[in-house]
């Protein structure tokens, strides 16, 4: 082993004090996520007609909070967490299990568990676990492993076992979620490209058994999708509103807390799913192109750490993560827009939730962790100094 | 080294297929992009008028009708406050329970129920629902006071039509009613809820003028329907005044003197055609249609064989019976087919078809006496001499045989009939027996009391085509000066020397000189009141047979007239106009089916005589109770103000149609 670049061996062993971690922490990400969640306090703001309740003040204290949750995570030995890894993953599985069997019905759907004190929604928990899972069980794989078909069951097993029970909640939006996020890391691990065709083409095949499968309101998401106008008071109704919401903000908006669709309540959940909404009516296409740079800016910083690290898992997790938070904003921002079916994916940072929020700053953390232990040596099983 | 080896292998393929990666996020962010500008700038104008469209919500206000007075400015058809009892399901949390709690105190029917219940079920949960209209003021009161136990019921107050002289002129005035399907024409206003337009009379006919023009309001309302605020207002335009010709208390004396009787009254001025009054007897109180009749009351108007619900001054056919001897008489002077001087004798049967009789002996007869006498001998001979043609032609420039133009709904036209008719309608030749019939008015002769009261002031204006006239102002606008449309009026191109004698036959009829068998009650027709004991009327009477009688049945009526189905009885007329030296009134009265014996002499001559008694007494000419410019001017608004007091202007010891309040 070499000094390679400028990391002293200290850095690059991972034993690092808590202060120097700390110093080590990449505040302008942090500045930029704080950015993004201002336009999601002004909006959640205008949303209740000026008033911090019910929505700004209490995601404000969720947010103070998780800029706690993001240090205590970036100080975190990442080989701890790649330990701990696996664990994450089969209690947030428990978990999902919970939620099938116990869950309360919430909006025609189980998703909720009752922790008493906070409602948690395993399947918002799920997307960093299986990200974690996928990234600590491909750290110990080499290259040539890869190639091996054998070796991509267990991922897949990790996989397809939420996936299912978030399907079967049913929650369609979060499980294509997952698997795209985990088809990317797979990607990025550096699975043959063939196989993907492979999994495409069934996917295609499996189709017309999927819609089978779906429920009504689920098959009438779709269809309102390819033709929104046909039903404009019955299920084309909430995204026709979005569109009009959306086109008559124009470029600059009707000004703060001036949103006559969200406020009128044309606008359907304008403080969660169609906050994007409020903000292109309220703020304009430039308002949204101001948020959509922080995101983009906030999605380089995700790649440049992924590529920037020096150890599989943290690329992986980088990469996992930063490609998972794209999606959550592209298929946000393509469904109030009407380019895509209506799936309930919050905007990250700007929708209100409390688990959404606290997960994205608990991924926030992990990549956070993954830029502060860049250069740490790590074995193939999370070990010290095992490889 | 083999790890730096495969780590840079490594690093190389991540940072490949990150390049990938980035490079798809890349060109979906740039969908979304040009997403967000197709929908934002490209499209935005569009999708500004739709949320335009969603937030604001146009609701029209309807304006309040006008008012309908009569010459004087007194109502007769105004808007009155009306408390109405609703209830917003939304907050009314126990639907029945809180109808139980409302039933105790006011009346409400299983329909109603029915009906509320279904309207809760169609509309959204803030609209009210309209549970009872026309609350008394006790009903409000008491559901205001226990309004705790009525979660969601509001009082609402709203305006109603109201006519306040009750029976007086309902036929004239009409009534309003909800909007049918078929009435809708492009006003908007038609489809406000609740709003009523004019089924009938005046109401109808002025429908447009009283109806005025909406306001709209412009509501924002949310995403539910309900209103956020109100953005802008404007106001209507309220509905124009329409003052009437008709004077509201010989119109109420009218309808007094007839009492029980079914008949009808016109009183008209014969230079101008305003029409005083026009009765129609009975009547029925207009304000239990907006009420809603009950069904007993529905069935005693419809079922009531004194036809209450038709305006028989202009529905009413019947024939003229004598009166129509004014006619005859014109058109036998007119085609010279006799000298007004000479005599025909009067045997008490017609010389050549003995079948036709006359009611009395009455010796040798010269025109004069024939009209003051009616006697039946002489017409039958005017009407052989003239034919049926002739006399058909008088009497249509007498303003019979025609609808008035006043629009009224259900005129008729009644008949007169000409050789031509018969043939056309019944394929027969036309008979002398017939002509004779004409020539007193029975047989085919058939008129509306409308059309007798033209007949008169045609007569009496000296043979100008006056026509009727119903309103005498509108749009706050009074009417030019009578004389001024007096002179615009076509002459029917009868000579003065013809109506001079007409004229004097008629004075007779009341006036005649003592011992000439003048009609039945010979100084019963003069004028009561000794002031006006110079002024004269002129007129004639008119008794019409509605079946022939035999001998034996008249026999039998004569000792009991009870025993004479009502609706067998004789008809009763009168036309008359005063004052006989300068004609400016006239009157026509029909009292259908008078008992056995009685004519329009004894029934309807002294109902004319009271009435005209009156008119000339209050004749605004002679004694200006209210000063008409000032009314004219007084208001603000279209029409006219219920004008200066008049009570010190009437005469102590009135009759009851003076009372005004």
């Amino acid at each position: 082993m070499s000094d390679i670049g400028f990391s002293s061996a200290r850095i690059r062993r991972g034993d690092m004090s808590p202060v120097e971690k700390i110093w080590q922490m990449s505040w302008s990400l942090l500045f930029i996520v704080a950015c993004i969640f201002a336009f999601g306090f002004a909006m959640l703001y205008s949303a209740a007609g000026g008033s911090l309740e019910p929505w700004a003040g209490p995601q404000l204290a969720r947010f103070i909070f998780g800029i706690g949750v993001v240090t205590i995570v970036a100080i975190t030995d990442v080989r701890l967490i790649m330990r701990f890894s696996y664990l994450f993953y089969f209690v947030v599985l428990l978990m999902l299990i919970a939620v099938d069997v116990l869950g309360f019905v919430g909006k025609g759907a189980q998703r909720w568990i009752d922790l008493g004190f906070i409602s948690l929604q395993p399947s918002e928990l799920m997307k960093p676990a299986i990200i974690l899972a996928l990234a600590r069980y491909f750290q110990g794989v080499t290259q040539d492993e890869i190639g091996k078909p054998l070796i991509l069951l267990v991922p897949l097993g990790l996989i397809l076992a939420p996936v299912a029970l978030v399907i079967l909640q049913p929650d369609l939006g979060t499980a294509m979620l997952i698997m795209m996020s985990a088809g990317i890391m797979l990607f990025m691990a550096g699975v043959r490209m063939w196989k993907f065709g492979v999994v495409a083409a069934c996917g295609l095949a499996a189709l017309p058994i999927a819609w089978s499968f779906l429920h009504d309101y689920q098959r009438n998401r779709v269809l309102t999708f390819l033709n929104p106008e046909s039903d404009p008071l019955g299920t084309g109704y909430h995204i026709l509103q979005s569109k009009i919401a959306f086109g008559s903000g124009g470029l600059f908006g009707k000004g703060f807390m001036g949103g006559t669709q969200a406020h009128l309540n044309f606008l359907p959940e304008r403080q969660t799913d169609f906050i994007a909404t409020m903000l292109a009516e309220e703020l304009g296409m430039i308002g949204l192109l101001a948020l959509l740079i922080c995101f983009i800016i906030f999605i380089g910083y995700g790649y440049a750490i992924a590529i920037r690290c020096r150890h599989q898992f943290g690329r992986l997790v980088a990469v996992g993560l930063t490609a998972s938070f794209f999606l959550y904003v592209f298929i946000n921002i393509g469904m109030v827009m009407g380019l895509l079916p209506v799936v309930g994916v919050p905007l990250p940072f700007v929708s209100y939730g409390g688990t959404s929020l606290l997960t994205l700053m608990f991924s926030v953390g992990v990549l956070m962790n993954i830029y502060v232990h860049r250069d740490t040596q790590m074995g193939a099983r999370g070990g010290f100094n095992d490889f | 080294m083999t790890m730096i080896t495969r780590d840079s292998d490594w690093t190389k393929m991540f940072n490949r297929r990150a390049m990938i990666l980035g490079g798809v996020q890349g060109v979906l962010v740039s969908a979304l992009v040009g997403r967000m500008y197709y929908l934002q700038v490209i499209e935005a104008d569009r999708y500004r008028t739709l949320a335009e469209d969603n937030r604001i919500n146009i609701q029209l206000l309807a304006p309040p009708r006008g008012r309908i007075l009569d010459r004087f400015g007194q109502a007769l058809a105004i808007n009155k406050q009306q408390f109405r009892v609703l209830i917003v399901p939304e907050q009314a949390t126990k639907l029945s329970a809180t109808l139980d709690n409302l039933a105790r105190m006011v009346e409400l029917s299983e329909h109603d129920r029915e009906r509320i219940k279904k309207e809760v079920g169609r509309k959204r949960g803030f609209v009210p629902v309209t549970i009872r209209e026309n609350l008394t003021w006790d009903e409000m009161a008491r559901i205001q006071v226990n309004a705790p136990d009525l979660p969601g019921v509001i009082i609402d107050e709203g305006l109603t039509r109201y006519y306040p002289q009750h029976e007086n002129a309902a036929h004239l005035l009409g009534y309003v009613a909800a909007v049918d399907e078929d009435e809708l024409t492009g006003d908007p206003l038609l489809q406000v809820p609740g709003f009523r337009i004019g089924k009938d009379g005046v109401e109808r006919i002025y429908d447009l003028k009283l109806r005025g023009k909406g306001g709209v309001s412009q509501v924002e309302v949310n995403a539910y329907g309900r209103t956020i605020r109100e953005l802008k207002r404007e106001e209507g335009q309220p509905g124009s005044d329409i003052v009437l010709t008709i004077d509201e208390r010989i119109q109420r004396l009218a309808g007094e003197r007839l009492g029980q009787e079914s008949g009808s009254i016109v009183v008209m001025d014969v230079h101008t055609g305003d029409l005083i009054a026009m009765v129609s007897n009975p009547s029925f109180d207009a304000n239990s249609f907006s009420r809603g009749l009950t069904q007993a009351e529905w069935k005693d108007l419809s079922t009531n064989d004194h036809t209450p619900l038709i305006n028989k001054v202009i529905s009413g056919t019947y024939s003229p019976g004598s009166t129509f001897k004014l006619v005859v008489t014109l058109a036998a002077l007119e085609h010279n087919v006799i000298s007004p001087e000479q005599t025909l004798h009067c045997s008490g049967r017609d010389p050549k078809i003995p079948q036709f009789q006359c009611h009395k002996v009455h010796g040798s007869v010269n025109m004069q006496r024939a009209i003051s006498t009616s006697c039946d001998i002489y017409f039958y001979e005017m009407a052989r001499r003239l034919g049926p043609d002739k006399i058909a032609d008088m009497a249509k420039r007498l303003g019979l045989g025609q609808t008035s133009g006043l629009g009224l709904s259900g005129e008729k036209t009644g008949l007169i009939p000409t050789e031509a008719w018969k043939k056309a309608a019944r394929g027969q030749r036309w008979t002398t027996g017939e002509t004779m019939n004409t020539g007193i008015g029975q047989g085919y002769v058939s008129v509306t009391p409308l059309q007798l009261a033209t007949m008169v002031s045609r007569v009496a204006n000296g043979g100008l085509a006056v026509k009727p006239r119903l309103v005498r102002a509108m749009d706050g606008k009074m009417p030019a000066a009578p004389e001024a449309q007096d002179a615009a009026l076509e002459s029917l191109g009868i000579p003065p020397q013809n109506m001079a004698i007409l004229h004097a036959g008629m004075y007779d009829v009341i006036n005649g000189p003592p011992g000439a068998t003048t009609a039945m009650a010979f100084g019963k027709l003069r004028f009561k009141d000794a002031e006006k004991k110079d002024w004269k009327m002129a007129g004639k009477t008119g008794t019409a047979q509605v079946r022939s009688l035999s001998d034996a049945e008249r026999e039998t009526y004569k000792r009991n007239p009870d025993a004479q189905p009502w609706k067998h009885r004789d008809n009763a007329f009168f036309v008359c106009f005063a004052p006989a030296h300068a004609p400016r009134y006239a009157i026509a009265v029909a009292v259908e089916h008078v008992p056995f014996g009685g004519g329009g002499g004894t029934f309807a001559a002294p109902i004319a005589r009271d009435i005209m008694e009156e008119v000339l007494r209050l004749d605004p000419s002679r004694k200006p109770r209210v000063d008409e410019q000032v009314v004219a001017d007084a208001s603000p608004l279209p029409g006219v103000t219920p004008a200066a007091a008049p009570a010190a202007n009437i005469t102590p010891g009135a009759t009851p149609g003076t009372a005004h309040e």
